[in-house]
C-alpha cells in the first residue's frame, strides 16, 4: 500500500459530530434513570432520539460530500494516556462511517417506530428502548471511531445491547440461556479483537487508524497474518461466521425489532465493517484474503442448507442472514474493488432483511406469537400490507431483477469469480449454489407462510393486520428493498473510493466465465431454486416434523455445529471443571484438613503424658536430673572421647 | 578422717529421700523425704567446704535451710488445707489437675 491516509481535522459543522452518538446516549440514560416515571413517553422519546440522530447523520453527510478530503477527524479528549500508550477520544467521518451512520439511524428510526405498536402490550417498553438507544449509541461509537480502542469501546457496547436485548424476556429460560450463549461466544471473538489491538500496540506502538494503515507495510507477512487472523476472529464472532456462528440464530429469542435490527441489519455487520476499515491490513497479505473468502463461502452455504430445514420463521430468517454475511465477507475477503460490493450488499441487505424480519414480527402479532410457518398459510388474503412488503423483501434476497439483492449479490458472484487460478471456480461455484439455495429456502419460507391451505393452530380465527405504525416502516423499507439495489450499486463505490485505503484497486484478473454468462446462470438459478420451491409447497406441508433423511436432519440440528461446541468446548469445560473441584475438594482441602487432623490427633496422644501424679511427674524430673549428672559425668570423665 | 564417707552418707540419705518421694503416697511423709534430700544436699555442702577449706559451701547450706524454712510454712499450709477439703493426705488423690 504506497499511498498514504491522510485524515483531516473537523471543522464547522462536522466539529459536532459527537452529538450521534451523546443524543442517543443521553436520551439512554434519561429512560434508565428515571425509570417507571417515563414509562408513558418514554418510547417516543427513544424514537425521537435515533430520529434526530438520523437527521444530523444526513446533515454531515451532505456536508461530507461536499469536502475535498472526505475522511474528517475529530479529536475530542485524551482517552487513555499511559506512557507510550495514548489513545485519543477520537472520531472519524468518512465515507465509510458516513454510510453506516445512515444506515444505523435511518433503518434504526423505522425499526424503533414500529417497535412503538410492536412492544405496546409489553410492560418493559420503556426499558427496551433505553436497551434500543443504547444500542444505536454504541454502534455509531464504533463506526465512528477513529482508532482500533474506540472501536472495541463501542464493538463491547454492542455487545452489551445484544446481550441485554436478547434476554429481554429474561423469565423465559431459553432466552436467558440465548443471552448468555451470544455474550460467551462474543467473547471468543471480542479475545481476537483484543489481542489482535494487542500486537497494533507491540509492533506498531499506536492504534490509530492512520498510524496503522500507513505502517502496516512495514511489518512482517507473519505479523500481518496473525494480526489479520485475530482481526477476522473477532469480525467472525460478532458477525456470527463460522466456527463462531452458532450463537446468531439462538439470538432470535430476543423481540423481533431487535432481531431487525440487531441481529439482520446493523450490529452482526460489523464484522464487515472491521474487515472493510482494515482493509489495508488484509489487503496486504494475500493468504489473509484467502481465509476471509473461505469463512465467507463456508459459512454462506452452511446458512443456506441449515436454512432451508428450519421451520421457525425467524430462524429461517436468521440462517439466511448468516449466509448473506457470508455473502458479504466473501466480498470484503476478495479485495480490491469488492470492498464497495460487500459495503452496497451490506446496505442492501439492511433493507430487505430488516423488512422481512419486521414482517415476520407482524405476522407473529397478528398470529399469537406463533412462528412455526408449518402453522401458517393462506395468510396473503389477511395481511395485505404484511404480504406485499415481505414479498418485496423475499425477492430482494433471493434476487430477482430488478430488486435490490440483484444489483448487490450477483456482482459479489462476479467478483469471486475473477479470482486466480481454480480459486476461482471454486468460490464462484460456491457463491452460484448460494443464490440458487436462498431461492429455494426463502420462496419456501414466504409460500409456507402467505400461501397455500390454512394449518392455523385452533385458538386462531381470524388474524388481524399490524396497525399503521408498524405498517409503514414495512413499506418505507419495502421501498427500499425495492430501489435501494439500483442506487446504491451505482453510487457507493464511487463514493467509497474516497475512503482512506479503499481507494486503492488492483486490476481485477479477467473473469473466467463471462459476466453475461454468470448473470444468465445466477437468474436462472434463482428462478429454478424458487420453482422447485413453489412445486413442493404450493401445497402446504405437514404440520409436525415429520422424519426425515441424513441431510435434513443434519441441517435441522444445525449441521451439528451445537454438538461440535458441546464436544469439544463444553464437555472438556465440565470436565475440567468436575477435575479442579475434585482437586480442591480432596486434595487442597485434603491436605490442609489432615494436617490439622494430625496435629490434633498427635497432641490429644501426648497430654495423656499429664497424669495429674504428683510422684510420676517427680519421676520424671529425677530422671532428667539422673540423666543430665549422668551426661555431665560421662564428660568429666572422658568415657564420650 | 576423710570427708568421703560424708559424701557416701549424704549419698545414701539422698537416694532414701528420692525412693521415698516416689514410693509413698502419704504427703508428710513425702514432705519429710524431701527435707532429707534436702538435708543431704546440705551435707554435702558442708563436706565439700570443709575439703576445700572455704565458707562457701557453708554459707550455701545456709540458703538452703532458710529455703527449706520456708517452703516448710508453705507446704504444709497446703497439705493442711488440701486435708481440710477432702480429708486425706495422699497425693494420689489431688489429681485433678492433668488432660
Amino acid at each position: 500500500m504506497e499511498e498514504t491516509v491522510e485524515y483531516v481535522q473537523a471543522t464547522g459543522l462536522l466539529s459536532s459530530v459527537w452529538l450521534l452518538v451523546a443524543i442517543p446516549l443521553a436520551s439512554a440514560a434519561v429512560l434508565l434513570l428515571l425509570g417507571r416515571r417515563a414509562d408513558k413517553w418514554g418510547h417516543w422519546l427513544g424514537v425521537l432520539a435515533v430520529g434526530s440522530a438520523f437527521v444530523l447523520g444526513l446533515s454531515y453527510f451532505i456536508s461530507l460530500a461536499g469536502m475535498e478530503n472526505k475522511s474528517v477527524e475529530l479529536s475530542l479528549w485524551d482517552f487513555i494516556a499511559v506512557g507510550r500508550f495514548q489513545v485519543d477520544f477520537g472520531l472519524l467521518f468518512d465515507p465509510l462511517s458516513g454510510v453506516f451512520v445512515l444506515l444505523i439511524t435511518g433503518v434504526g428510526s423505522l425499526i424503533h417506530l414500529y417497535a412503538v405498536g410492536y412492544m405496546s402490550h409489553d410492560e418493559g417498553r420503556r426499558k427496551f428502548f433505553a436497551y434500543f438507544n443504547l444500542f444505536v449509541a454504541a454502534m455509531l461509537l464504533l463506526v465512528l471511531g477513529n482508532n482500533y480502542v474506540m472501536l472495541y469501546f463501542g464493538w463491547e457496547g454492542v455487545g452489551l445491547a445484544s446481550y441485554l436485548l436478547i434476554s429481554f424476556w429474561y423469565t423465559k429460560p431459553s432466552a436467558a440461556t440465548a443471552g448468555k450463549k451470544a455474550f460467551l461466544m462474543n467473547r471468543v471473538g471480542d479475545a481476537g479483537l483484543a489481542i489482535g489491538i494487542f500486537i497494533m500496540f507491540a509492533t506498531l506502538g499506536t492504534t490509530q487508524y492512520v498510524d496503522v494503515f500507513n505502517g502496516v507495510s512495514g511489518l512482517a507477512a507473519g505479523t500481518i497474518l496473525v494480526l489479520g487472523l485475530l482481526l477476522l476472529l473477532g469480525a467472525a464472532g460478532k458477525s456470527g461466521q463460522f466456527p463462531l456462528q452458532a450463537w446468531l440464530p439462538d439470538a432470535m429469542e430476543g423481540p423481533t425489532p431487535v432481531s431487525a435490527l440487531i441481529h439482520a441489519a446493523t450490529m452482526v455487520t460489523a464484522g464487515v465493517y472491521l474487515i472493510a476499515r482494515s482493509n489495508p491490513i488484509f489487503s496486504a497479505n494475500h493468504t489473509l484474503q484467502t481465509v476471509v473468502v473461505s469463512v465467507g463461502a463456508l459459512t454462506l452455504l452452511m446458512g443456506c442448507i441449515i436454512g432451508a430445514a428450519k421451520d421457525d420463521i425467524k430462524r429461517v430468517l436468521a440462517w439466511s442472514t448468516v449466509s448473506q454475511i457470508g455473502y458479504m465477507f466473501l466480498g470484503v475477503g476478495l479485495g480490491g474493488a469488492a470492498y464497495a460490493l460487500a459495503i452496497v450488499h451490506l446496505l442492501a441487505h439492511g433493507f430487505f432483511k430488516a423488512n422481512m424480519f419486521l414482517g415476520a414480527g407482524s405476522v407473529m402479532h397478528g398470529m399469537k406469537d406463533q412462528v412455526d410457518i408449518r402453522r401458517f398459510g393462506g395468510l396473503s388474503k389477511y395481511m395485505k400490507i404484511t404480504w406485499l412488503t415481505f414479498m418485496m423483501g423475499w425477492l430482494a434476497i433471493i434476487g430477482m431483477f430488478p430488486f435490490s439483492g440483484f444489483f448487490s449479490k450477483e456482482p459479489i458472484i462476479v467478483a469471486a469469480f475473477e479470482r486466480e487460478g481454480w480459486t476461482a471456480w471454486l468460490f464462484g461455484m460456491a457463491a452460484l449454489l448460494g443464490a440458487g439455495l436462498t431461492a429455494f429456502y426463502m420462496t419456501r419460507l414466504f409460500i409456507l407462510t402467505f400461501h397455500g391451505p390454512k394449518r392455523w393452530t385452533e385458538d386462531i380465527e381470524h388474524p388481524h393486520e399490524s396497525p399503521a405504525i408498524m405498517t409503514i416502516p414495512l413499506i418505507l423499507l419495502a421501498i427500499g428493498s425495492v430501489g435501494a439495489g439500483f442506487l446504491l450499486s451505482t453510487s457507493v463505490p464511487d463514493w467509497l473510493e474516497a475512503t482512506g485505503g479503499l481507494g486503492a484497486q488492483e486490476e481485477p484478473h479477467e473473469a473466467v466465465l463471462s459476466h453475461g454468462v454468470l448473470t444468465a446462470l445466477s437468474l436462472l438459478l434463482t428462478v429454478a431454486g424458487a420453482g422447485l420451491a413453489y412445486l413442493l409447497f404450493r401445497n402446504g406441508t405437514a404440520k409436525q416434523e415429520q422424519p426425515a433423511g441424513v441431510v435434513v436432519t443434519a441441517a435441522r440440528r444445525n449441521l451439528y455445529s451445537d454438538t461440535v461446541n458441546e464436544a469439544i468446548f463444553e464437555k472438556p469445560g465440565i470436565f475440567l471443571t468436575r477435575a479442579l473441584v475434585y482437586l480442591d475438594n480432596r486434595g487442597i482441602d485434603g491436605a490442609v484438613n489432615g494436617l490439622a487432623a494430625a496435629v490434633g490427633g498427635g497432641s490429644g496422644r501426648l497430654r495423656r503424658l499429664q497424669t495429674g501424679f504428683v510422684r510420676s511427674y517427680a519421676t520424671s524430673m529425677l530422671t532428667g536430673a539422673l540423666l543430665v549428672v549422668a551426661a555431665f559425668l560421662a564428660i568429666q570423665l572422658g568415657w564420650l572421647a | 578422717m576423710t570427708p568421703d564417707y560424708y559424701l557416701v552418707l549424704a549419698a545414701i540419705l539422698f537416694t532414701i529421700g528420692a525412693v521415698g518421694v516416689l514410693v509413698r503416697r502419704n504427703a508428710i511423709v513425702l514432705f519429710m523425704c524431701i527435707e532429707l534430700m534436702l538435708n543431704a544436699a546440705n551435707l554435702t555442702l558442708v563436706a565439700f567446704s570443709r575439703i576445700t577449706g572455704t565458707l562457701d559451701g557453708q554459707i550455701m547450706a545456709f540458703f538452703v535451710m532458710v529455703v527449706a524454712a520456708a517452703e516448710v510454712v508453705i507446704g504444709l499450709a497446703i497439705i493442711m488445707s488440701i486435708f481440710r477439703a477432702r480429708r486425706s493426705a495422699s497425693v494420689d488423690d489431688s489429681n485433678l489437675l492433668k488432660y
